[in-house]
C-alpha cells in the first residue's frame, strides 16, 4: 500500500546550484559588501562567514497584480461591536487605503534582504580575481616532486597494470571477428541438417548427412580454436609522473617596531599581514610564517611579541633582510618552498642603509622568492627606503611590487592591487 | 479498550511507521478515502529547506530564484524566525509525502494521516485536479523540464535561459487556462511531441508573419480583421504561438512554464477545502484509532495539542491575526457539514433542506469531489459558523471619508457575508484581469493587452517591470490598457527605442 523511504542519506545540497545562481546574479552587491566588512571587521574574526544586505528592490520578480486603490471589500473574523452602517475612520497613512490583512508581496519596501554567506564564499569572495603570482613559473620550474596520474591506454606493460575491463573488450571484439563466418555458416549447415533429419527417416539423404555433420564438426572444432583471450588483447593503464608544484609556502612577514611606528600602524600592518595569510592558506597546504620584527637589529618571534610589544629606538632595515636571508638559507631552501614576503613600515630608514638593503634584496632575496611586497603605512613624504625600492621595482617587476597605505579604508584595496590578476 | 497501543514512546521508528500506515489505512478505507498508493519519504530538515525552495516538487531546473528562496527560508530558519512545516506533499502518483525525521511518532502519524488519506485523496477526487493535472505523468514531465533546460543552458548560454526564464515567471500568473481543459500531457509522449512541435510552431509562427502576399489581389482590408479574434488570457499561450521573433528553444520553455504554472493552478483555487479536507480526515482518523484504543492517551493530547494550534483563528484585532486561517476556515466546515448531517437545527434544515440529515459521509465527498473553494463557501457556509467566526465585512471606498461596515454576522447580513467571503476566494477577482486583445499585424507588430478594471483598483507599479519582460518575450512594442466599463483609463507602454532599449511610459487618458 505505502512504500516508506529513508531519504536522509541522499545528498542535502540539492538547492547549492540554484544558491550559486542567486549569489553569482547578486556578485557584485556581494562583493561589495565583503570589501566594506573587511575594514570594519575586527582583526580575529576576519575568517568569518559574512551577512550579506542587498536592497529588496533589487531582487524582487515583479508580477501583476492590484495596487492600492480602488474600491475593496474584506471579511474579517472575530466582530465584538461593529453593527451594520458603522464608520470607522481610515487608519491614518493608510494611503488609497488598502485593505488590512492583504499584505503586499511587491517586495517594494526599501528595506534589505539579509542572508548569510559562509566562510569559503566570504573568502572566494574577497580574493575573487586575485591570484598569487608567479605560481606557474614554480611550478615548471620546480620537479622536485611527482604524482602519478592515468595516461590512457596501451598495448604493453607490467601484469599488475592490466586493464581488465579493455582486455576483455578487446578480446571479445577479436573473437566476434574471427569466428563470425564460421558461425554463421555453422548455423546454416545446422538448419540444413534439422531440415532433412525432421523429414521421414524413408526419404534422407544419408550421403548428405554425413557430409554436413563432418563439416559441422569441422566448424565446430575451428571455432574452439579461437583463443578466448590473446595475448595482443591485453591492455595496460599507462600512468605517466606528472610534476607536482611544490605545495609548501612559507610567508616572512617582516615589521619595522622602532619608535616611530604607533599601535595603529602595527594594527594596519597586522590586518594586511592576516589577509595575506588567508590568502596564501587557499593556495596551499601548508604555510610556515616566520615573523621578524627590527628596530636597529632584527630578531625572529612569535606570532604575540611580533604584534604587541614595543621597542623605541632607530631603525635599520637591512637587518631584517639580513636575518631573512640567514633563515632561507637554514631552513627554506627554495627548491622545496614557495616563498613570500611582506614588508610593512613607516618608511623610516636610517639613509646611509637603505642602498645596503637594495642590494640585499636585489642580489640574495629577490632570486629565490616567489613574490615580495611592501607596504608603507605613512601618510608622510617618502624617504630614501622608498625611493630605493622604486629602482627595484622598476627591476624586478613581477617579483617585486610596493603600494602606500594610509588607512586602515586603505588596506584592501591595496591588498586587491597587488595580489590583482595579471593577464598575460 | 479492546486493542493494545501500537506504541507508547514518542520516538519513531520505520516499523512503527509501517504500522500506523497500515492501521490508518484501514480505518481511511472504512471512510471511503480513495488515494493513490504512499510513497513516505522521511527527510531531514536541510532537505525540507531543499524541497521548500522548489514548491516541494523533488526535481526541478536551475534558476536562480529559487535560490533566493531557498536563501531566504534557510536564513529564517537559522534564526528562528520561522519553523519548518511538519510535511510537504506532492500531487502526483505515487502520491509522495515528506516526513521530517524531527518529528515525534504522533506527529509523523498525524502527518501521514493529513498528508497521505487526508490531501492525497484531495488530489485524486477533486474534479479541479482531475481535468487539470495528471499526477501521474507530472515527475517525469519535470524531468523532461529539468533535462531541456539545462540543455538549452548548455547550447544557448545561461544568460540567455535566465533572463527568458526571468521573463515567463513574471507572466507565470497568467500563464494558465481558467476555462479550457487542456489535453493531459505524458513525458512520454511530450519529448516525442516536442522535436515535432519545433518545426511546425515555426512554420504556423512564420505564416502569420508572412509579409510577401500570397495572391497579388488579397486586399489589405482582409488582414485588418482582429488578431486574436476573441481575447486570449493565457498570455504566455499566447506568446509560445505567436511570438514572431523567438526560436523554437524559447518558446518550448515559454511553453514548461505555463504547464507547470497550470499544474498548481488548482492548488491555489481549493486552499481552504484542501486544507480544510486534510485536517478534517488527520482529525477524524486520530480520534478513531484512540476509540479503538490504538493510540494511548498521551499521543492524543500531544494530537490535539498540535491540532488546535494549526486551526486557531485568531480574531482581527490580534497582533498574530494575518487573514483567514484557511485550516481553521476549512476544518471547520468540513466539521459543520458532518454536523448538518447528523443533527441539523431547524436553522438548518431551512438553509440547507437537501443536505440537513443526509448521509454525512456522501456529503462530504460529494462536496470535496465537486467544488472550489469559491463556489464551496458559497454553497456551505452556514449561519453557524459566520457565528461562530464572528465574521464582518468592511467595505472601503476612497470616495468616503470612512471605512464602512457591511454586513455582520446576523439573520440579514449572512448571505451577504457569505457572497464577500466566497469572492475572496475567488482568484479572476484577486489577480486584475488581463487579456491580450489585439495584435497589429500589418503595420509595427505592437502587441495590445487590455486590462478590465473592477471596482477602481489600479494595477501595482510593478506591472511596468513585467512589461518590459513581455517585451523581451514579445520584442516589440507593447501596450497595456486600463479598461473600466469599455472605456480607456490608463496607458502602460513599452516600446523598444531607436538604440534598443526598453523605455516604459504611462500615459493617463481620463
Amino acid at each position: 500500500m505505502a512504500y516508506i523511504v529513508d531519504r536522509r542519506t541522499n545528498g542535502k545540497n540539492k538547492s547549492a546550484v540554484n544558491r550559486q545562481r542567486f549569489l553569482n546574479r547578486y556578485k557584485s552587491h556581494i562583493k561589495k559588501a565583503v570589501s566594506e566588512s573587511i575594514s570594519k571587521r575586527s582583526i580575529t574574526d576576519i575568517e568569518k562567514g559574512e551577512n550579506i544586505s542587498i536592497p529588496k528592490k533589487d531582487i524582487f520578480e515583479p508580477i501583476i497584480h492590484h495596487g492600492s486603490g480602488g474600491r475593496r471589500s474584506i471579511v474579517h473574523p472575530g466582530n465584538k461591536e461593529f453593527i451594520k452602517g458603522d464608520k470607522i475612520p481610515r487608519p491614518s497613512g493608510g494611503g488609497g487605503g488598502s485593505g488590512e490583512g492583504e499584505a503586499s508581496d511587491s517586495g517594494e519596501g526599501e528595506d534589505s534582504f539579509v542572508f548569510q554567506i559562509t566562510q569559503d564564499e566570504f573568502l572566494d569572495f574577497l580574493f575573487d580575481d586575485l591570484e598569487l603570482p608567479n605560481l606557474v613559473k614554480r611550478q615548471l620550474a620546480g620537479v622536485e616532486s611527482f604524482k602519478q596520474v592515468h595516461g590512457g591506454i596501451i598495448t604493453e606493460g607490467t601484469p599488475s597494470r592490466i586493464n581488465i575491463g579493455r582486455s576483455m573488450r578487446s578480446a571479445s571484439a577479436r573473437r566476434t571477428a574471427l569466428g563470425s563466418s564460421s558461425k554463421k555458416r555453422l548455423r546454416l549447415l545446422e538448419q540444413e541438417l534439422e531440415r532433412i533429419l525432421s523429414t521421414d527417416a524413408d526419404y534422407q539423404d544419408r550421403r548428405r548427412i554425413d557430409e554436413l555433420r563432418l563439416e559441422i564438426e569441422k566448424l565446430q572444432r575451428k571455432l574452439k580454436r579461437i583463443p578466448f583471450i590473446d595475448t595482443f588483447d591485453l591492455r595496460y593503464n599507462l600512468k605517466i609522473k606528472q610534476p607536482q608544484p611544490v605545495a609548501k609556502a612559507v610567508m616572512f612577514c617582516i615589521m619595522d617596531v622602532s619608535g616611530s611606528m604607533t599601535q595603529v600602524t602595527k594594527d594596519i600592518a597586522k590586518r594586511f599581514f592576516i589577509l595575506l595569510y588567508l590568502f596564501l592558506k587557499r593556495n596551499y597546504k601548508k604555510i610556515d610564517v616566520v615573523f621578524i620584527r627590527h628596530h636597529t637589529t632584527a630578531k625572529e618571534v612569535d606570532e604575540e611579541e611580533f604584534f604587541y610589544s614595543r621597542e623605541t629606538g632607530g631603525t635599520i632595515v637591512s637587518s631584517a633582510l639580513k636575518l631573512m636571508d640567514e633563515i632561507i638559507k637554514e631552513r627554506y631552501s627554495p627548491e622545496q618552498w614557495n616563498i613570500y614576503s611582506a614588508q610593512a613600515s613607516d618608511g623610516d630608514n636610517w639613509n646611509d642603509d637603505s642602498p645596503t638593503c637594495g642590494q640585499l634584496l636585489a642580489k640574495n632575496i629577490l632570486p629565490v622568492v616567489q613574490y615580495f611586497a611592501y607596504i608603507e603605512i605613512t601618510p608622510r613624504q617618502h624617504q630614501a627606503l622608498w625611493h630605493e625600492y622604486e629602482k627595484i621595482q622598476q627591476e624586478n617587476p613581477h617579483v617585486f611590487s610596493m603600494q602606500q597605505l594610509v588607512d586602515i579604508a586603505d588596506i584592501f584595496p591595496v591588498f586587491r592591487e597587488l595580489f590583482q590578476r595579471k593577464h598575460a | 479498550m479492546s486493542q493494545t497501543p501500537i506504541s507508547t514512546g514518542s520516538e519513531w521508528t520505520f516499523e512503527l511507521i509501517e504500522r500506523y500506515n497500515h492501521e490508518i489505512a484501514k480505518i481511511a478505507q472504512e471512510f471511503q478515502l480513495d488515494t493513490y498508493p504512499n510513497q513516505i519519504e522521511i527527510i531531514s530538515s536541510e532537505q525540507m529547506l531543499d524541497a521548500y525552495s522548489s514548491v516541494g516538487m523533488p526535481v526541478g531546473y536551475h534558476h536562480w530564484s529559487f535560490g533566493k528562496k531557498f536563501v531566504m527560508h534557510t536564513d529564517s530558519y537559522q534564526h528562528g524566525r520561522s519553523a519548518l512545516a511538519y510535511e510537504i506533499v506532492i500531487n502526483s502518483n505515487p502520491c509522495i509525502a515528506y516526513l521530517m525525521e524531527e518529528n515525534s511518532m504522533t506527529m509523523q502519524a498525524l502527518v501521514i494521516a493529513h498528508a497521505c488519506y487526508g490531501h492525497n485523496s484531495f488530489f485524486k477526487g477533486n474534479y479541479l485536479f482531475k481535468t487539470w493535472t495528471d499526477a501521474s505523468s507530472i515527475i517525469d514531465y519535470l524531468v523532461f523540464a529539468k533535462n531541456y533546460i539545462s540543455k538549452c543552458e548548455e547550447r544557448h548560454g545561461l544568460e540567455a535561459v535566465e533572463s527568458l526564464l526571468d521573463s515567463c515567471h513574471a507572466l507565470m500568473n497568467y500563464g494558465v487556462d481558467r476555462y479550457k481543459r487542456p489535453s493531459p500531457i505524458s513525458a512520454e509522449e511530450e519529448k516525442r511531441r516536442q522535436k515535432e512541435r519545433e518545426k511546425h510552431l515555426q512554420s504556423q509562427v512564420n505564416d502569420l508573419w508572412r509579409t510577401i502576399p500570397t495572391k497579388a489581389g488579397e486586399s489589405r482590408q482582409h488582414k485588418k480583421a482582429n488578431f486574436p479574434s476573441e481575447p486570449q488570457e493565457n498570455l504566455l499561450y499566447f506568446i509560445e504561438k505567436n511570438a514572431p521573433l523567438l526560436e523554437p528553444w524559447q518558446r518550448e520553455i515559454v511553453r514548461i512554464v505555463r504547464k507547470i504554472a497550470q499544474y498548481f493552478y488548482p492548488q491555489r483555487q481549493t486552499q481552504v477545502m484542501n486544507e480544510g479536507w486534510a485536517t478534517f480526515w488527520h482529525y477524524t482518523l486520530l480520534n478513531t484509532m484512540y476509540d479503538r484504543g490504538l493510540v494511548t492517551d498521551g499521543f492524543i493530547i500531544e494530537f490535539l495539542k498540535s491540532h488546535t494550534s494549526v486551526v486557531y483563528q485568531p480574531p482581527f484585532d490580534s497582533p498574530y491575526y494575518s487573514g483567514i486561517n484557511p485550516y481553521a476556515l476549512g476544518f471547520n466546515m468540513m466539521n459543520d457539514i458532518r454536523r448538518i448531517c447528523e443533527n441539523p437545527t431547524d436553522e438548518d434544515k431551512q438553509w440547507f433542506p437537501d443536505i440537513a440529515g443526509s448521509d454525512w459521509l456522501k456529503t462530504l465527498h460529494f462536496a470535496m469531489q465537486n467544488f472550489k473553494d469559491e463556489s464551496f463557501i458559497l454553497q456551505f457556509l452556514s449561519p453557524k459558523l459566520i457565528r461562530d467566526f464572528k465574521f464582518f465585512h468592511l467595505l472601503d471606498d476612497p470616495k468616503s471619508e470612512n471605512i464602512m461596515v457591511g454586513n455582520i454576522h446576523n439573520e440579514i447580513g449572512y448571505r451577504g457575508i457569505r457572497e464577500a467571503l466566497s469572492q475572496q476566494y475567488n482568484l479572476s477577482i484577486n489577480e486584475p484581469n488581463i487579456q491580450v486583445f489585439n495584435v497589429n499585424l500589418v503595420g509595427d507588430r505592437s502587441l495590445i493587452l487590455h486590462h478590465i478594471q473592477q471596482d477602481e483598483r489600479p494595477l501595482a507599479d510593478s506591472v511596468d517591470d513585467v512589461l518590459k519582460h513581455l517585451h523581451s518575450l514579445w520584442q516589440f512594442d507593447v501596450h497595456l490598457e486600463t479598461r473600466r466599463n469599455g472605456k480607456l483609463i490608463k496607458r502602460y507602454s513599452c516600446a523598444s527605442a531607436n538604440n534598443g532599449s526598453v523605455t516604459s511610459s504611462t500615459d493617463a487618458a481620463n
